[in-house]
């Protein structure tokens, strides 16, 4: 396990069961520091089940998970979250009314300092704006205004907000669960975008997606999922999409020694 | 390095002409505040005692009451709930402080114990909408019932007559200039002040607007949902509970049969005052400008000398075009 880079996140032989149906079949995963990494698989190849290992939201059943080497435990996703892992869902995070620096920082508002914010609680609006404009230009993500309503956007545009603040508040690494699903050709194209500016400023990402063409774009290595297990970890400069798509399906056998099942 | 077409500066659906007028009068409170003006307007013209300190001062104090019911209901509506328990629990708090000082009480404990109850009938819709997941609509009709009934039980079907100067000091009269102002529109308004702070200026505000707005989106972020309704919930049955003690000031009379028709004036306000009863949106100087407006058509009518009747039925359509104009820019941001 001596990589170039040093591993930020690592899972070794993951087991998770429902009933008589075995989910995850002794999972390995690793992430380096600095890259994107797509998972990708069939319907039912586990992916989901492993992202929900990743960010907390359920417990494996055996082997364990390790951040920066150190093994741990989540009690829950916002406990995943306490230790610097940001998850992005399908679903759009936002809460349309509100301008785009409130949803930035929603759940996580900034407060005046001194008194007036220990004693009045009261938001430091102004700090909030000019730090989510700030963010927004480093991260190079174009937007009309701070101040307008997050429904006044695209879906790309309002689906970047739920991106941006992953990027924003993540120290370790971030989740997307199927961040494009929902959205059209062009809209994508700015999630992706924003997927390789958070990786340009050196944070990694975890991409779970079922579109190869986005995979290929922004992905530095992808991991294959096919029953429960991980059959390949490839790069896909050395695999063209026609490959990965036999490793998934099995017509191809992984790079990934797979034990019998 | 990018194949993906890069977007155009600015994504921004373009809103003119109608779209935008109706954006507009949409926003609280905007469009309430013409009709507010308007109606001032029109009695100032066709009568000449509307505009007398004397009587501005009568259309406040006659609002205090449903403007400081309506605080509570606009928290309530913003989670996307409603209330239609609030008047009932502003009686039950007139009957327990009424009753309990006749019977020789003191009278600020009274008070207090009023409010306190008031305030833990919040916690319990607060627990049933938050936590059993009810419907607001329901769990209300039902504490509508049940507290109505509990009060009747209190009262024994008598009303009692208010002599303690405590309990009726919120109806106590100053002068401002030449205008007679009661601590009780002093106290209502200060309330209004407060409620524009927290739901403007802090974390919580912003919350309850989210929650109202998306709670899907609200619980993914990891906002306490179930928390904050409850808090919601409680918050305005403490409102309530002040607002019993501005009805003793208003009329010093604890009648189990009062404010049978507050809960719904309440909504109405919150409506008029332009806050959407989807939630997530809305302004808490809307549903002042609500009260008033509701206020002011009651007391110009009658210096007209207009059937009463007509403020009704002007109400009635006041509150379908104020929800028919949420509906109208919903669909034009969809």
């Amino acid at each position: 396990m001596t990589a170039m880079t040093s591993l930020i996140m690592e899972t070794r032989g993951i087991v998770k069961r429902y009933g008589h149906v075995t989910a995850l079949g002794g999972v390995d995963f690793e992430l380096r520091d600095g890259e994107v990494l797509a998972v990708i698989g069939d319907n039912g190849a586990g992916k989901s089940t492993l992202v929900k290992v990743l960010s907390g939201a359920i417990n494996p059943d055996e082997g364990e998970v390790l951040l920066d080497g150190q093994a741990i435990h989540f009690s829950s996703p916002l406990d995943a979250r306490i230790r610097g892992i940001e998850t992005v869902y399908q679903e759009l995070a936002v809460a349309p009314a509100l301008d785009i620096a409130s949803n930035l920082y929603l759940g996580r508002e900034l407060r005046r300092a001194g008194p007036l914010g220990r004693w009045l609680r009261m938001l430091d609006k102004p700090k909030m704006k000019r730090e989510a404009q700030r963010h927004m230009d480093e991260l190079k993500f174009r937007l009309p205004g701070i101040t307008h309503a997050v429904e006044d956007l695209s879906g790309g545009q309002r689906q970047g907000v739920a991106v941006a603040r992953a990027a924003v508040f993540a120290r370790k690494l971030v989740i997307m669960d199927e961040p494009t699903a929902a959205l059209g050709v062009r809209e994508t194209g700015q999630v992706l975008d924003l997927i390789k500016a958070i990786r340009d400023r050196g944070l990694p990402v975890i991409l779970i997606s079922h579109n190869m063409p986005n995979v290929f774009e922004v992905a530095d290595r992808i991991h294959v999922m096919r029953l429960g297990r991980r059959v390949a970890l490839t790069d896909p400069k050395s695999h063209s999409m026609a490959d990965v798509v036999a490793i998934m399906t099995g017509a191809m056998p992984g790079t990934d020694p797979v034990p019998e099942a | 390095m990018s194949t993906t077409i890069s977007a155009p500066p600015s994504d921004v659906k373009p809103k003119r002409g109608f779209g935008s007028i109706l954006q507009t009068l949409a926003r609280p409170p905007i469009g309430s505040l013409i009709v507010l003006i308007a109606f001032c307007v029109i009695f100032s013209i066709v009568t000449n005692t509307f505009l007398a300190p004397s009587n501005l001062s009568l259309v406040v104090q006659q609002s205090v009451i449903v403007g400081t019911l309506a605080i509570g209901e606009t928290l309530v509506i913003l989670t996307a709930g409603i209330d239609l328990a609030n008047g009932s629990i502003a009686v039950l708090g007139t009957i327990i402080a009424g009753r309990l000082v006749n019977d020789g009480y003191d009278a600020l404990g009274c008070l207090v114990l009023a409010i306190v109850v008031c305030t833990l009938v919040g916690v319990v819709s607060g627990t049933l909408v938050s936590r059993l997941k009810l419907p607001p609509f329901i769990v209300t009709l039902g504490l509508l019932g049940i507290v109505t009934a509990a009060t009747r039980l209190i009262s024994q079907g008598g009303a009692f007559p208010v002599t303690d100067d405590l309990l009726s000091w919120t109806g106590n009269v100053f002068t401002l200039g030449t205008t007679p102002v009661t601590y009780g529109m002093v106290i209502m308004l200060g309330l209004y002040a407060l409620i524009w702070y927290i739901l403007t200026q802090t974390a919580w505000g912003r919350q309850v607007y989210a929650i109202g707005n998306s709670p899907s989106a609200a619980r993914l972020v990891g906002i306490p949902v179930g928390r904050r309704i409850l808090s919601v919930y409680t918050f305005a049955a403490l409102l309530y509970g002040l607002g019993a003690w501005l009805a003793l000031g208003r009329i010093p009379n604890a009648d189990p049969n009062a404010l049978q028709t507050a809960n719904l004036d309440s909504i109405t306000a919150v409506v008029i005052g332009g806050t959407s009863l989807f939630g997530g949106r809305g302004n808490i100087w809307g549903t002042l400008i609500g009260t008033l407006i509701v206020g002011v058509l009651r007391n110009g009518l009658t210096l007209v000398g207009i059937d009463p009747l007509w403020q009704d039925l002007v109400t009635g359509v006041l509150v379908i075009a104020a929800v028919a104009l949420d509906q109208l820019s919903r669909w034009r941001r969809m």
